[in-house]
């Protein structure tokens, strides 16, 4: 059975009009650990990119594709990498549901355009950062 | 998440992750988080409930300039 419905696929169709380049979401499984877990969030991502050409679909094993994991800094499975026209850094841990399935909608236009909608200060401060920034949000679906 | 969505996106310094709190309770532990959102920069500075871009730029910049 379908996760989205026919009215959650035809609104992010059109939030998906203002993708501008290719996004590749990579996802992390292991059907050892959160296996069902593992299975949803991979369904969710699969209806979610067959809503638009422009995104594609990668699926790995956390302890298989070991080593794609690590390059990606992932240790925590369900997982998702959301990648444009390079890596920004955009993970989702957990299967993205409620606020999160938004965050991931708007991180897939964001990751797509390369465009953050930002305030010019902040992106000044940002691209003068003297050292590495690893932000952590916790969140839950409600 | 979509303020630090949008940073990571701004500066090739910033990563942003998505933590689902019930989902990992270990992670959740180690981090202690009573309320949601919660943001933890660095695994120094942290702070709940959504601020308003200046204030959450001023708490990226912090947890840089304290390492």
């Amino acid at each position: 059975m379908a996760i989205l419905n026919a009215r959650d696929e035809q609104q992010i169709r059109k939030e998906f009009e203002r993708l501008q380049g290719p996004v590749k979401l990579v996802i992390f499984s292991q059907s050892l650990a959160a296996a069902e877990l593992c299975q949803q969030n991979e369904q969710l991502v699969r209806e979610v990119a067959a809503l638009s050409d422009q995104i594609s679909v990668e699926t790995l094993n956390l302890a298989i594709d070991h080593e794609r994991a690590e390059a990606y800094g992932v240790d925590q499975v369900p997982a998702i990498v959301v990648e444009g026209a390079r890596d920004y850094g955009i993970r989702f841990y957990g299967v993205p549901t409620g606020y999160e399935f938004s965050n991931l909608i708007d991180a897939i236009i964001v990751a797509s355009t390369g465009e953050p909608a930002l305030a010019d200060d902040t992106k000044a401060s940002l691209a003068a950062l003297a050292g590495d920034v690893d932000i952590k949000v916790f969140s839950t679906p409600t | 998440m979509r303020l630090a969505q949008h940073m990571a996106v701004a500066s090739d310094r910033v990563r942003a992750t998505a933590i689902e709190a019930t989902e990992f309770p270990d992670l959740s532990r180690t981090y202690r988080v009573m309320a949601v959102p919660k943001i933890v920069i660095n695994d120094r500075i942290q702070f709940e409930g959504a601020l308003p871009e200046p204030q959450f730029l001023a708490h990226v910049l912090e947890a840089v300039e304290s390492k």
